[in-house]
């Protein structure tokens, strides 16, 4: 599986092009799950009958009077599952139909009905008794209350001679400690949850989802129905984002819908508007970090202590692999030599919070940074230095013993973006316009970024592809990865492309359905292009070999000495015909060669023993660094990003206009996550913000006005496709940057010196706050220096 | 009246048939194929909705962009309408779309229709040069992928419009809305009714027969209720096209501005000539929104976090209320009698809001937000200082939202500004006066103690703003 193969060049690999879908996208034309409910007949609308509590045990459902309102056709409720009526993927412990509340708005039924406004109107008037019962809310209560899912997690890497970690903390010349709350964070994909299910001939079931995970949603909705596999049919055609939030939590949607398609005999269609997404669905985990640190006067840091709390919600989802993955990620890029790293998901009565874009990396990485951030305050050393003395170098292990594969980059990408964000210069610049201002401050901050790529669960990390030459010499090419805006179709495109040396036009990708490729992974993780692409390939390799023994045969020459190129097929030594690629197509049909095939691919070398906290959990790291200025207004504690410089990672691009909108959008989305967008639950468990009204996403306002952006060049991984890194996730966490760069600015309304105390999410008020915090420090400050 | 129930959407006349009310323009379209026109929120904060509404502009017409999810389809009878899927030429695609296409402004694509039709839109605006990058243009939509960056310069990339169908489509009139009435029944087989009415005595006429009716101005107050909260009411009246409500009269006493006026027409006719309105519109909502919203919706939905209240209470302004009976004035401080609850009687509309002459020598309007592109206001104010040529305040209106259950003035603290010059002492006095003046609350937007502690911090922002010494 070489990428040079004799017979192919790359022409469309690495090139720069739009989304395979673009024109789709801006004409309208491009359709998604909910789109097709207009061109389906006779279609059943489904609203959730809700509970406004958090933990409630449900007495008693009467839908009479809902099923007396014209046009409901029925109320589904737990006796209508044929099979096991329970969509959890990780564990069974998600009811469809609850016999207890456990979450604020959880749905007990279903109504169905001829239209939406119907169902939603009929839903309002089934009857659900409830018994109220206490509920945790927060994740101080689960740990007082001792409600976690799961057992302790811990890595723990102790320095050469420390025999435990308060050794370690206890000799080093200098400690503190600190503790961070980080928020959640609502996924709010454009295109909320969304499916639409029907009964084909012989009860073939077949359910278009907008899933990141249509295997699975193929499996728990076989498991509904108790019927097997082979029955169920799921087509994920194109999500309008997903972020993580479609990977397991597109189940339920679809599986109501199937539900009630058997028991309607109809097509019945269950979306969620945005106010119940909100509600409905699981989100970011927010985070507890409690931490020491033990460093020396020249800010090496030798001793880090970090445990960790999750909020999991109600169920445990995907809470597990999510929390191992911050444990993963805490230390950033610092080679720490005492790292101990616990965690625990609690259980609380919230929404089962999900898989985000970075899986849990992002949490762990700003409790982290935190800490270094915290020890260059306290000694009075620049944040950007202590960070810089800290950094891995070749031959570096993590905690849990990976060599840090390249991580020569680290320094690499450092010093190259400091260059050319001019770094030492704005520095400059700012303190003195800070100086020159009373009431307004600016702040700058670099943070670079390291993340491990590959599922941390070893068998997810695998891949299938089906393509399809037709004897006219057209291709539809087939993989297990979905399409969610990433860009995965767009480089796929181009590695079949070249693969078979043909035009992109020659080439259609195919929606990602269950009966084209079975048992597949999640497009999630980063890897969808890692590992779909090597599979793609995989399979347009084989094909393309078959063709050149037939063309071959035409051109009078060995199968090694056959091109494919530009859609034509000749020899290396421009000898002889140029055969369009289609004639070979058509020779090789007549010949009864077969012209499809299905590629594969494994990710070698994955393992982590949890048991002892060591393993080789990734197959590699990408990079990155970024650096953002921030200006912040004192009085109000609102604030404006001024300009942010970006280097990233990404191997050899296999194509830079996605890969670049995937770091820039990533960091956008993570600056979000960081300032503005503030989960808020009531004390009883309701979620207060449930609507973009109240919740709010990062706007055109939140993006730099000078924003620049560049992808590491000369950066091939080898073991990689094209030489390509995973983009998706790595890029969210460079926002931690907009983060130290406002507490840069926070710190500069005080004496600068000293610790700063900043809420997660950097909210204006939050900033306000911290702003008066330094003021009121500076004041006692000045007041004791007067006495 | 208008007998002929269709809307005509990219040049396609659609009947109305038995159309909801209720039924937003978004769903109406959506149910009929048109799909490219996508729900994001329901509640106008995505722009993924967004579709072009062809306006009367004199002798020619303009491109209006408006969230579909909150416009009545209904509303829309005998008017024209270009969604997404009408922009292009066949295989070739629009200007707007080609510039997404290139600068690889769509991701998932969910939100490009919707920023293709603002880009459409702003393409044709009048007075833009080619190049310019009005980051109001687009303002009003979400994209959770891209990080807007490309969106931005595809925006940047747009070049001047050619003469093609719809700059020529441009050239020609378009009537304002004419009076039109539809009625149907709903689900649960009860009949809703409703009235565009074109004047006032039309308007009046409506009301004496349907005491029920709930107006809707923009509808970007209303339909929000009818998604989110599915309210229904029996009648709904349409003030859109009443004439009466659409004009702005500038006097050499005072400026009267039309209850029913889009914000976005006030913002560009009066946000030179008054800078609190300068300031207050692009911190209220988006273009989209304004597009729609008036100032008469806002006032009468009186929120306590509304942003034109506290602005207008800053220009000391007051609020013309009619009936069939006649017209009285009052100021606006006395509107708002309790939370959401307003002195307008049965039978009685918002016809003009009045902000006399002269304007206030200081004025400034601020808003603390989560986000400062489209947020709701945690706390708002709208300060107006009236200077004698001696520098010495001989008037004062610190008008704030947020801090109360109505918008409020903080009259003592007003009181304790006249008659001293406009200085960092006399704002110290004032506070004194702002720190228990009000009963904030504690909310998803801010805590109460942030809210109180804004009060007298804007006040304090103002000096600071405008004195030279802290001019920095
Ligand atoms: C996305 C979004 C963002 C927003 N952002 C802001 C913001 O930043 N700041 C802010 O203040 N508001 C904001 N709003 C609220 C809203 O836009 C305003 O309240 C708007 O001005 C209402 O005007 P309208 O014409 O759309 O009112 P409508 O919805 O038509 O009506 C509102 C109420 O007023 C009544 N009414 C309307 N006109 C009259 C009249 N002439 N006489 C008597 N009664 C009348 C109606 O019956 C109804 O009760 C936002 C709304 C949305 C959807
Ligand atoms: S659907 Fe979001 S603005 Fe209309
Ligand atoms: S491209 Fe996905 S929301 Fe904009």
């Amino acid at each position: 599986m070489s990428d040079s193969s004799p017979q192919t060049r790359r022409k469309h690999v690495g090139r720069s092009i739009s989304h395979e879908s673009a024109r789709g996208h801006v004409t309208g034309e491009a359709l998604y799950t909910d789109d097709l409910v207009p061109r389906t007949k006779n279609v059943l609308h489904g609203w959730p009958v809700i509970v406004d509590h958090a933990h409630a045990r449900v007495k008693r459902i009467d839908p009479t009077k809902a099923l007396a309102r014209e046009g409901v056709v029925t109320v589904l409720t737990g006796d209508d599952v044929p099979g096991v009526g329970n969509v959890g993927a990780a564990k069974q412990d998600e009811p469809l139909f609850p016999d207890v509340v456990q979450y604020h708005g959880q749905a007990v039924a279903w109504v169905l009905a001829e239209s939406e406004p119907i169902a939603r109107r009929a839903a309002a008037e089934v009857v659900v008794e409830v018994e109220p019962l206490d509920p945790i809310v927060t994740i101080e209560d689960a740990i007082a209350a001792e409600s976690f899912h799961t057992k302790e997690l811990k890595i723990e890497r102790l320095a050469e001679g420390k025999g435990d970690m308060a050794a370690a903390l206890a000799a080093c010349p200098h400690r503190t400690s600190g503790e961070l709350h980080v928020g959640g964070q609502e996924h709010f994909y454009l295109e909320a949850q969304a499916a639409l299910v029907y009964v084909d001939e012989g009860d073939q079931v077949m359910v278009h989802a907008s899933t990141q995970h249509p295997t699975e949603t193929q499996l728990i909705v076989a498991r509904v129905l108790g019927v097997p596999s082979h029955a169920v049919t799921c087509q994920s055609l194109r999500m309008g984002g997903a972020f993580g939030g479609k990977e397991v939590q597109a189940n339920t949607w679809a599986c109501v819908a199937a539900v009630g398609a058997l028991k309607t005999g109809r097509p019945v269609r269950v979306r969620l508007d945005r106010q119940r997404d909100m509600f409905l669905t699981g989100k970011r985990h927010p985070f507890l970090g409690r931490y020491e640190v033990g460093y020396d006067d020249e800010g090496r840091i030798h001793a880090l202590s970090i445990d960790l709390f999750s909020d999991g919600g109600y169920s445990l989802d995907l809470s597990h692999p999510v929390l191992a993955r911050a444990l993963f990620h805490v230390d950033n890029c610092y080679d720490v030599p005492s790292l101990r790293v616990t965690g625990r998901v609690c259980k609380t009565h919230k929404t089962s919070q999900t898989a985000f874009r970075g899986f849990g990396g992002p949490q762990g990485m700003v409790v982290g940074e935190d800490a270094f951030d915290r020890v260059a305050r306290e000694l009075g050393i620049a944040p950007h230095e202590v960070r810089a003395k800290n950094f891995y170098t070749d031959g570096s292990r993590t905690h849990y013993d990976q060599e840090v594969r390249d991580a020569d980059r680290i320094e690499k990408i450092w010093s190259q973006l400091s260059e050319t964000a001019s770094l030492t210069e704005r520095l400059a610049e700012i303190e003195a316009f800070n100086a020159a201002h009373d009431h307004t401050k600016r702040g700058l901050a670099i943070t670079p970024v390291k993340f491990g790529i590959s599922f941390t669960t070893a068998f997810f990390n695998q891949a299938g592809a089906l393509v399809l030459l037709y004897a006219d010499g057209s291709v539809q090419v087939s993989h297990g990865g979905t399409e969610m805006g990433q860009g995965l179709h767009t480089k796929m495109l181009q590695v079949a492309a070249d693969a078979l040396g043909l035009d992109l036009e020659a080439i259609r990708m195919m929606p990602t359905r269950t009966d084209k490729v079975p048992n597949t992974s999640a497009t999630a993780a980063s890897s969808g292009s890692d590992l779909n692409g090597q599979a793609v390939r995989d399979a347009c390799n084989a094909i393309r070999e078959r063709l050149a023994e037939v063309a071959a045969g035409i051109l009078e020459c060995t199968a090694d000495d056959v091109v494919f190129e530009g859609g034509e097929v000749f020899r290396t030594d421009g000898k002889g015909e140029r055969l369009p690629f289609g004639k070979v197509a058509k020779a090789a049909y007549l010949d009864r060669v077969p012209l499809f095939a299905t590629g594969y691919y494994k990710t070698p070398n994955i393992h982590f023993d949890e048991e002892a906290g060591r393993g080789h959990p990734f197959h590699y790291f990408a990079y990155g660094a970024a650096v953002t200025e921030v200006e912040v207004d004192g009085f109000t504690g609102q604030y404006r990003f001024l300009r942010t410089d970006i280097l990233h990672d990404v191997g050899d691009s296999m194509s830079p206009k996605v890969d670049l909108g995937q770091v820039e959008g990533g960091y956008i989305q993570g600056v979000g996550w960081l300032t503005r967008e503030e989960l808020v639950w009531n004390a009883d468990g309701r979620l207060a913000t449930r609507g973009a009204s109240t919740y709010k996403l990062p706007s055109l306002d939140e993006c730099p006005p000078d924003f620049r952006v560049a992808l590491m060049e000369k950066a091939a991984d080898p073991t990689v496709i094209h030489g390509s890194k995973a983009v998706g996730e790595p890029p969210f966490m460079l926002a931690i940057s907009a983060r130290e760069a406002l507490r840069a600015a926070v710190a500069a309304f005080g004496e600068g010196k000293g610790p700063v105390e900043l809420g997660c999410p950097s909210t204006p008020e939050a900033v306000y706050w911290a702003i008066e915090a330094q003021r009121s420090a500076g004041a006692a400050v000045a007041a004791a220096a007067e006495e | 009246m208008s007998t002929d129930p269709a809307i005509t959407v990219d040049g396609r006349p659609i009947p109305l048939g038995e159309t909801d009310p209720h039924q937003p323009l978004l769903h109406f379209l959506r149910e009929r194929g048109l799909t490219g026109v996508k729900e994001g929120c329901a509640e106008g904060e995505c722009g993924a909705c967004a579709v072009v509404v062809v306006a009367p502009e004199g002798e020619a017409s303009r491109f209006v962009t408006v969230n579909s999810c909150l416009v009545p389809a209904v509303g829309l009878a005998g008017r024209e309408v270009l969604t997404v899927h009408g922009l292009a030429d066949g295989d070739e695609l629009h200007p707007a779309q080609a510039a997404m296409v290139e600068t690889g402004g769509s991701q998932c694509g969910y939100c490009t229709p919707g920023f293709v039709v603002s880009l459409f839109a702003e393409y044709y605006r009048e007075g833009r040069t080619p190049g310019e990058v009005w980051d109001e243009s687009i303002g009003g939509n979400l994209c959770r992928c891209t990080g807007y960056r490309p969106i931005r310069d595809a925006l940047a990339s747009l070049g001047a419009p050619t003469d093609d169908r719809h700059k020529r489509r441009l050239a020609q009139v378009t009537d304002a809305p004419p009076s039109f009435a539809h009625r149907c029944t709903i689900e649960d087989g009860s009949e809703v009714r409703f009235h565009r009415p074109a004047s006032l005595t039309e308007l009046f006429a409506i009301l004496a027969k349907e005491p029920e009716a709930k107006l809707v101005a923009g509808g970007t107050d209303v339909y929000v209720e009818v998604n989110q909260l599915d309210r229904r009411w029996p009648v709904l009246v349409a003030l859109e096209g009443v004439r009466e409500l659409q004009t702005i009269a500038d006097t050499d006493d005072a400026l009267t501005i039309g209850a029913g006026v889009p914000l976005s027409r006030i913002e560009d006719e009066l946000g030179e000539a008054v800078p609190m309105f300068g300031e207050l519109f692009p911190l209220f909502s988006s273009r989209l929104i304004r597009n729609r919203a008036t100032l008469g919706g806002n006032l009468i939905n009186a929120s306590p976090i509304g942003d034109s209240p506290p602005a207008l209470l800053g220009l000391d302004a007051k609020v013309v209320l009619a009936s069939a009976s006649g017209e009285r004035e009052l100021p606006l401080s006395e509107l708002f009698l309790d939370y959401r609850k307003t002195a307008l009687q049965a039978g009685e509309i918002l016809k003009a809001v009045v902000v006399p002459k002269p304007f206030p020598t200081i004025q400034r309007f601020y808003k603390v937000s989560k986000r400062i592109m489209d947020d709701i206001s945690t706390v708002a104010a709208g300060f107006g200082l009236w200077l004698d040529d001696s520098g010495t305040i001989t008037k004062a209106r610190l008008g704030y939202g947020g801090v109360a259950a109505t918008p409020v003035r903080a009259t003592e603290a007003e009181d304790a500004l006249v008659g001293r010059p406009f200085d960092a002492a006399a704002m110290v006095h004032a506070s004194t006066f702002l720190g228990t003046a009000f009963t904030p609350m504690t909310d998803h937007r801010g805590s109460a103690r942030y809210r109180e502690a804004m009060v007298s911090r804007l006040l304090e922002k103002l000096h600071a703003e405008l004195t030279p010494e802290a001019a920095e």
